[in-house]
């Protein structure tokens, strides 16, 4: 993976870069020690490091603003940042430009009930959104599986989705309103209360934008009353394919279950041993299916998924007793990728989509391709709508081992596409799978899509190096931007 | 995580430890969500992940403390809340105690600064010191505008009133009442035993009711825990080695349930001795042996059948059945992963026990941390008391003298020691922060 070159013209103005950002955000605000940008240098995805020209942690919407400005009169790059726990990628630092992190914008502003909706800073975490409005039986959907610590505004850049996406949507059908601060400093505010507004779907087209558009700094979220009953079951099969036929029969049935969940056997061990959670140790697939609604209803799908698992056989079925039996059903899925810390030093989380009816078939091909890389491979995934997030396991202090599974990862991306899925279910496309976008779009598809990143930002300077795997000059596109006779940015890199 | 430490750097036992502590972290990120420090600076820096970057890159490099890193270090409250949360089983408690150790041994403080620790690091282990620091800083408090910086902080945080020694404090032994159940010795601590003596006297009150003989043991002071956070290394050494003597004499005498500990910061301490001592093979054993037997009071209690003595009738305030939050002490929570224990007590002894919100985040007060931190220490004690008399409770109970100190004025409602009240409900004394 290759990131552009430096500007040595940028770096070399270090000093005075520091110095304007020191009178836009003042005190601890501004960080430039090496020692201190170490901190920095990776998100989530830990294969890929490097450090930050500067640091800037901004407390207003007026300072981000000002910020934005000035790289944007100056030519100098910046990289959102919310909690760092991208697993594509996306935060990865760019050695010339400035990381802006939104740790600082932890406030709530507003709930209101009676519309159902919240409005909150982008550094507040998902899990805070629930957990503000909870006591009056509220909560906020989505929940990714990072929801303890990721940022709503890192949510609305990757439009990420959790468990609970199958019934509930992804980020996007759950966000009606943000507040987002473009290349120039312009603060829009697009969307609201409301469920619908005029004019093209911009809100649309900022969630998911992968901090390539603008800086999100406000969102407006819809929360929902909470189900009056949920209960989970834990079925384990004795074959990924069985469990592959279970969630089939269930969708075919015209079930929709709050979440269904998949784990194979390393990851279920991986889990079980952090949070006892109670899970089946002799199984080859785990399902949790959890369904909710009215009480009448939930005992009757409980029924009718009961019946579906025992045709396919399913050997263990297990049903919450509790609310407390169904939360901790749920914890250890919740904890599954960094339980797998326990078994391998390092991992490497794919997230690739495909069609539900191709499970089995991708299961036993990456079993074939863990043998032929000599790399353990562990399974974790949204079944319900068909994103897998097979980790690949390895050892970073082994020489070669990295390239191994990176190499094993963009084999299993490059299958998903094969059986008609896609790159990313939701960990967003980053620098991870940047140079995979060919597998799935054509050229023009591409170069389509970057015409509308030049909308907004025709200097490519909001997150360069991510998503695109050859960034066009907004001017061959066919939207010129030149200034006293020469293009902008003549050399811009290309890679 | 990756990590590069050369085979010579490994050889180290202690760089050893810390790698295995940094291999484990696949840099999730769940843990800064919790951890206080982050909770209200917002920068990496100041979270666990960061910290565990800035500590391998010190360690990695064999570099010197950077200022910066002291900075960050010093501002974790070592409340553990990381390890909680952190699905990797990350021993993030053992790589900072490492590093604080390495930051004594490599970083030179300001002066003051270093003033200011060593004196803490001598008057806070001894009671008899300590008490005459309070009695000193009480009659020092109306000219607290005189005194420097934080000690001027120091002088306004002590209590109005003294308490003088207690008989409970000489070596001695309570002898069970009716059936000798057990053979317990207790920690009665430093700082604790001169802040609010009726701790100590609840709990062996409680212990010797409950058919348990209670040793209080010649030789056995401060836990280390103050210095050990201090990365004070030889006195932490020191101390820990004396008082795994001091539990052997008294072994000697006949084999021993449990040392009971009333103050959690002490109780993780001595649970982490076996650890602490691990690479001296004259005390390794003799150091697990010990931990082994170190339970926290609640621990103890909940294997005695308290619900007999409990008596009739239950303690009332205005003839209503008290309504008690209970706020969980770190040490408690994270570092002995024991929740659900005080407040089942404190249930069966007829109480109405509620929790507030973010019962994970500490109150700040993190042994000398509100003493060395003063401005994030009394921004958590804030946050802490809204969410506390949030509550609605009457009495506020907690298992930590820190926290019960750091509470106790901040919230308007009274703060008492867990076992105070259960001592109360089984015919003890009704405490007397209730009026
Ligand atoms: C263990 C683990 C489990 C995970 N499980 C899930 C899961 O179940 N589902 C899921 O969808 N994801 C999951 N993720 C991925 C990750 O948590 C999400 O992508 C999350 O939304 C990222 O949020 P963040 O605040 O950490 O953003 P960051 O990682 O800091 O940033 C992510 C991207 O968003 C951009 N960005 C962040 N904040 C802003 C902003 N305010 N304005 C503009 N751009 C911004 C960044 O530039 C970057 O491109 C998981 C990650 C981990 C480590
Ligand atoms: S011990 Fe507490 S303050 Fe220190 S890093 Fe962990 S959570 Fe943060
Ligand atoms: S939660 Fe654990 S594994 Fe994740 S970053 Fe924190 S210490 Fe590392």
């Amino acid at each position: 993976m290759r990131m552009p070159e430096p500007d040595a013209a940028v770096l070399a103005r270090r000093g005075d870069i520091i110095e304007q950002l020191r009178a836009i955000v003042p005190g601890e605000g501004v960080i430039v020690d090496e020692d201190e940008l170490r901190a920095y240098e990776c998100d989530g995805l830990t294969a890929y490091r490097q450090l930050p020209m500067v640091v800037v942690l901004p407390e207003t919407t007026e300072q981000i603003s000002r910020v934005l400005r000035y790289c944007h009169e100056t030519g100098v790059k910046i990289v959102p940042r919310g909690a760092g726990t991208s697993l594509s990628g996306g935060a990865l630092p760019v050695a010339d430009a400035i990381t802006l992190g939104l740790g600082k914008f932890k406030r709530i502003l507003e709930i209101d009930y009676e519309n159902r909706s919240a409005v909150v800073q982008p550094g507040v975490t998902n899990l805070a959104i629930t957990e503000a409005v909870e006591h009056q039986g509220f909560y906020y959907a989505p929940d990714p599986s990072s929801q303890i610590a990721c940022t709503i505004g890192g949510n609305v850049a990757e439009n990420s989705g959790g468990v609970h996406s199958l019934k509930y949507g992804l980020t996007t059908n759950n966000v009606l309103g943000v507040e987002v601060v473009l290349m120039t400093g312009e603060v829009l505010r697009l969307g609201g209360k409301h469920l619908d507004s005029g004019g093209y779907d911009l809100l649309g087209v900022i969630t998911g934008s992968e901090g390539l558009l603008g800086v999100i700094t406000e969102v407006t979220v819809r929360i929902l009353q909470k189900p009056e009953t949920a209960r989970a079951f834990l079925i384990g099969f004795p074959s990924n394919e069985s469990a592959g036929d279970c969630v089939a029969a269930i969708i075919a049935a015209g079930i929709i279950p709050a979440g269904v969940e998949m784990m194979d056997k390393p990851a279920i061990h991986a889990v079980e041993d952090f949070v006892h959670a109670g899970y089946p140790r002799d199984v080859e697939a785990l399902l949790i299916v959890e369904l909710d609604g009215p009480e009448a209803e939930v005992a009757d799908l409980i029924a009718r998924v009961q019946a579906i698992a025992e045709e396919t056989g399913a050997v263990t079925i297990r049903i919450s007793q509790s609310e407390d039996e169904r939360l901790v059903f749920w914890a250890g899925r919740k904890a599954a990728f960094p339980a797998v810390g326990r078994i391998s030093p390092d991992y490497y989380c794919m997230d690739g989509t495909i069609p539900r009816r191709a499970l089995a078939t991708v299961l036993k091909r990456m079993a074939a391709m863990s043998s032929h890389y000599s790399l353990r491979v562990a399974n974790v995934f949204h079944a319900g709508d068909g994103n897998l997030h097979p980790l690949v396991l390895y050892d970073a202090n082994e020489p070669g081992e990295l390239e191994r599974a990176e190499a094993f990862g963009a084999d299993i991306l490059k299958l998903c596409v094969e059986v008609g899925g896609v790159l990313t279910g939701e960990h967003g496309v980053g620098v991870e799978k940047r140079d995979l976008m060919g597998v799935m779009f054509t050229e023009d598809d591409l170069k389509h899509q970057q015409r509308l990143k030049c909308a907004f930002d025709p200097d490519g300077l909001l997150n360069p190096g991510k998503v695109y795997p050859t960034l066009h000059r907004c001017a061959e596109l066919g939207r010129l931007h030149v200034s006293g006779g020469q293009t902008r940015f003549p050399d811009l890199p290309r890679f | 995580m990756q990590t590069k430490f050369s085979p010579a750097q490994l050889a180290d036992p202690h760089i050893e430890t810390a790698n295995g502590i940094l291999r484990a972290c696949v840099h999730c990120g769940f843990c800064t969500a919790t951890c206080p420090s982050y909770v209200l600076l917002g920068d990496e820096l100041d979270s666990p992940r960061g910290r565990i970057y800035l500590i391998k890159d010190m360690l990695e490099n064999e570099r010197p403390a950077s200022a910066k890193l002291v900075k960050h270090v010093d501002r974790c409250l070592s409340c553990l809340s990381c390890m909680t949360t952190c699905p990797s089983g990350v021993h993030y408690m053992h790589l900072v105690d490492h590093a604080r150790t390495r930051i004594a041994e490599t970083y030179v403080r300001p002066w003051p600064e270093r003033l200011l620790r060593a004196l803490l690091a001598v008057v806070l282990p001894r009671p008899s010191l300590f008490r005459l620091a309070l009695v000193g800083a009480r009659l020092a408090r109306p000219f607290k505008g005189l005194f420097p910086g934080r000690l001027k902080g120091l002088v306004a945080m002590a209590p109005a009133s003294v308490p003088g020694p207690s008989a409970l404090d000489r070596p001695q032994v309570f002898p069970a009442q009716g059936v000798p159940q057990r053979r317990v010795a207790l920690l009665t601590g430093c700082a604790q035993r001169v802040l609010r003596p009726a701790i100590n006297e609840a709990t062996v009150r409680l212990l010797t009711r409950l058919g348990c003989e209670v040793v209080v043991a010649e030789g056995v002071g401060c836990c280390a825990a103050l210095v050990h956070h201090m990365g004070r290394e030889a006195e932490t050494d020191a101390q820990v080695k004396a008082n795994i003597a001091a539990f052997e004499r008294v072994m000697e005498g006949g084999a021993l349930d449990a040392i009971v500990v009333n103050a959690s910061g002490c109780g993780t301490m001595v649970k982490d001795y076996g650890h602490v001592l691990r690479t001296e093979v004259a005390w390794a054993e003799r150091a697990r042996r010990v931990a082994a037997l170190a339970r926290d009071v609640s621990e103890v209690l909940v294997e005695l059948d308290l619900g007999t003595l409990v008596t009739p009738d239950k303690p009332g305030i205005d003839g209503e059945p008290p309504v008690v939050a209970y706020h969980s002490a770190c040490s408690l929570r994270h570092g002995q992963k024991i929740t659900k224990e005080p407040k089942r007590l404190l249930a069966d002894a007829g109480f109405e026990v509620r929790e507030p919100a973010e019962a994970h985040l500490c109150c700040g007060s993190a042994g000398t941390y509100n003493l060395l931190q003063p401005e994030l220490a009394s921004a958590l004690g804030a946050r802490k008391a809204d969410r506390l008399a949030a509550t609605g409770a009457q009495v506020i109970a907690t298992g930590n003298i820190g926290c019960l100190a750091q509470m106790t004025g901040a919230v308007g409602i009274p703060v008492v020691h867990t076992v105070e009240l259960l001592d109360w409900a089984m015919g003890g004394p009704r405490p007397p922060e209730l009026g």
